[in-house]
């Protein structure tokens, strides 16, 4: 499946914040692919870099937040040198975004049906008639019981699932090839997520859309995504198929946070914790940015910085694996 | 009252009035409407143990918690604290007492710590306010013991709030809950607002204090797995009414009402499972409720009599649960 023609190709991307006391590094030099069809999962806890990296795929970063190097391209022409009037093309062409709060990616103003054929009609050569069929046709597909009548209801009339239901249904609009989903579940109830992560899943399956799932829920994660890539302090720090980054993580990072998370089943008692917490952007330490709270870190650790690298069956930035193979390789 | 029980809560009724302004109903003839947030709520909890409620939002888990601590008057019903009845407390003064040895854990750090003071004012705050150190020095120790309890140092008394991240904001809350000895802590969702590696921290501290304090606690949450982890028996409530009460293992191992059936079969979780269809519908405008069971509208069991009858909260062997279809044994197991 890896040989696919990647539609999404990230390369050593950086972004920077620059500040009174200089330039804070908030996504350090990031690569990862998506395939067509695939569901990759960005996890990591907040300030991670997670919706970041979101955001400077789509063009959606604010200033002073800039993208500082690397590449971004989608299916095979580069997005991220694109100058602002066409990356708004590509925005919502390409490229669809849900956001974690519907009612802030809706205009309160206007009707759904209003706010669907508007975006219908900028990205594709419809006229007023064909653009409303298709946004009932969205409005059905996404799940919206009754939409001939839902149409033309305000976004109020709508509840939280509902809300987010027509946000998928915009993303949707003009077919893109690629879906960024900023935390789409975390503001809703447990039933609710349920649904939506089935929505996302189908559309993945029927259309071929790619999707970046970005969430801090591992269990969001575990039912939806392909592949997972854990980011900490603007880093990825492992990244490989979901079932393996669940059960058999190679990082120590990622070993802790799959232990800290609770199950509602087995053992109960003590939870496993990763004492301190993530470095703000101030003070990334030298190194690995984990290696103040790593049991197993060394000298190297604390000097060079790790790539990722085959580790197990993943691939993690961590120095434990090169230094294993070497030994083995001298052995 | 069991002798065992420190909280008891019988009947606990909230109404929130929400109706539209006095001249849109005169002129546009729109009625008056309630939320009946509580809707006649009984449990009690063992001094000691770790009792929880669980739901989605607008069940009524908060306004529950807030009634308890007596930031919301109830509309009826009582909670009787160590023999006290809480509704029957008048004024302030009466309230005092009882005030010091229950305390409240909000959900957001950011929030409930006041951003202008140091952290060793905030901590103290209650120890100044019941009038139970009225020495600085003493003052002072005692503030550092306190964060020390929670894994701070003494040192981080001097800092602002804005100077932490949020799980140790969230350990300067309970230092703050813990500094006039409760022995009652409400928990509003203390690890919602938090990552999952420091939620971990911040829970595992939590049992830790119970158990060298001997605390009760009544823990609300949103999130299973973290009641799973936690509580000794759960609450699950469903727009207003606790549709069942067990012990988190029987409630996990077995759940019995529909509802909880259906909050553990949808919520994501890690382990690999088969495909499963989630079901339909979302929780009913807590304005206008379905008549009968609340849940029957997305109940798979519901007949004519859940759609028109309230099922009471009846004993089920080991759980309580409110369901006709359980009583009537018509279930699948």
């Amino acid at each position: 499946m890896r040989n696919i023609e990647p539609l999404l190709k990230v390369e050593n991307l950086r972004v920077e914040v620059p500040t009174r006391r200089g330039i804070l590094v908030a996504v350090d030099d990031v690569s990862f692919d998506i395939a067509p069809g695939e569901v990759l999962g960005v996890v990591g806890e907040s300030g991670a870099g997670k919706s970041l990296t979101g955001a400077a795929i789509i063009g959606l970063l604010e200033p002073p937040l800039r993208i500082a190097g690397g590449r971004i391209s989608l299916g095979g022409r580069r997005i991220d040198t694109l100058r602002y009037e066409a990356m708004r093309r590509v925005r919502g062409k390409e490229i669809g975004a849900i956001f974690q709060d519907p009612l802030t990616s809706l205009n309160p103003l206007y009707t759904v049906g209003h706010q669907l054929i508007e975006t219908i009609r900028t990205h594709l050569d419809m006229n007023a008639v064909e653009a409303r069929a298709r946004a009932l046709a969205l409005l059905k597909e996404v799940g919206i019981a009754a939409a001939e009548q839902r149409i033309d209801h305000y976004p109020h009339q709508f509840s939280g699932g509902m809300r987010q239901r027509v946000v998928i249904a915009l993303a949707l609009a003009a077919n893109p090839r690629l879906i960024i989903a900023d935390e789409p579940t975390t503001a809703l109830d447990v039933s609710i997520q349920a649904q939506i992560i089935a929505l996302l899943k189908r559309l993945g399956r029927d259309h071929g859309t790619a999707i970046m799932l970005v969430t801090h829920d591992m269990g969001v994660i575990a039912e939806t995504a392909d592949r997972v890539a854990v980011m900490y302090a603007g880093r990825i720090v492992e990244i490989g198929p979901v079932r393996t980054i669940i059960d058999r993580p190679s990082h120590p990072y990622t070993v802790g946070l799959m232990a800290s998370i609770p199950r509602t089943s087995g053992r109960r008692g003590r939870l496993q914790q990763i004492d301190g917490s993530m470095p703000r952007l101030t003070a990334i330490p030298p190194g690995c940015p984990f290696n103040p709270r790593c049991s197993q870190a060394y000298e190297r650790c604390r000097v060079e910085r790790p790539e990722l690298m085959p580790a197990k069956e993943t691939l993690a930035a961590c120095w434990l694996y090169a230094d294993a193979k070497a030994e083995r390789a001298n052995a | 009252m069991p002798d065992d029980a420190i909280l008891e809560v019988t009947g606990l009724k909230r109404h929130f009035d929400v109706s539209p302004p006095t001249l849109e109903r005169l002129l546009q003839g729109k009625h008056r409407a309630t939320v009946k947030a509580l809707d006649g709520v009984c449990f009690s909890i063992k001094r000691g143990e770790t009792f929880s409620l669980v739901g989605e939002s607008g069940c009524g888990k908060t306004t529950a918690a807030r009634c308890i601590v007596g930031l919301y008057r109830p509309t009826a019903g009582k909670i009787v604290f160590d023999g006290v009845d809480l509704t029957s407390l008048n004024d302030r003064k009466a309230m005092a007492p009882v005030r010091r040895r229950m305390q409240m854990i909000f959900q957001d750090p950011y929030a409930s710590l006041n951003p202008r003071w140091r952290v060793r004012k905030i901590v103290a705050e209650p120890l100044v306010t019941h009038g139970l150190v009225t020495d600085k020095g003493e003052l002072r120790a005692r503030v550092s013991e306190l964060l020390e309890q929670v894994r701070l140092s003494a040192a981080d008394g001097e800092k602002f709030p804005h100077e932490f991240s949020g799980g140790q904001r969230q350990r300067i809350s309970i230092a703050r809950a813990l500094a006039a000895n409760p022995e009652f802590l409400v928990c509003d969702e203390p690890t919602s607002a938090l990552d999952v590696s420091v939620q971990a921290q911040i829970l595992n501290l939590m049992k830790d204090l119970q158990r060298r304090l001997g605390l009760t606690y009544l823990f609300i949450s949103h999130n299973l797995a973290v009641i799973y982890q936690i509580s000794d028996r759960v609450g699950v409530m469903y727009l207003g009414r606790l549709v069942e009460l067990a012990s988190a293992d029987q409630l996990f191992a077995t759940p019995r009402h529909p509802y909880t059936r259906l909050l553990l079969e949808t919520i994501p979780r890690l382990d690999p499972h088969g495909e499963r269809e989630p079901v339909a519908g979302e929780v009913p405008n807590p304005i206008d409720p379905p008549p009968g069971c609340h849940f029957h509208p997305r109940c798979p069991y519901a007949n004519e009599r859940c759609r028109v009858e309230t099922p009471a909260l009846i004993d089920d062997g080991e759980t309580l649960v409110a369901c006709h279809a359980v009583e009537e044994r018509r279930l699948p197991t």
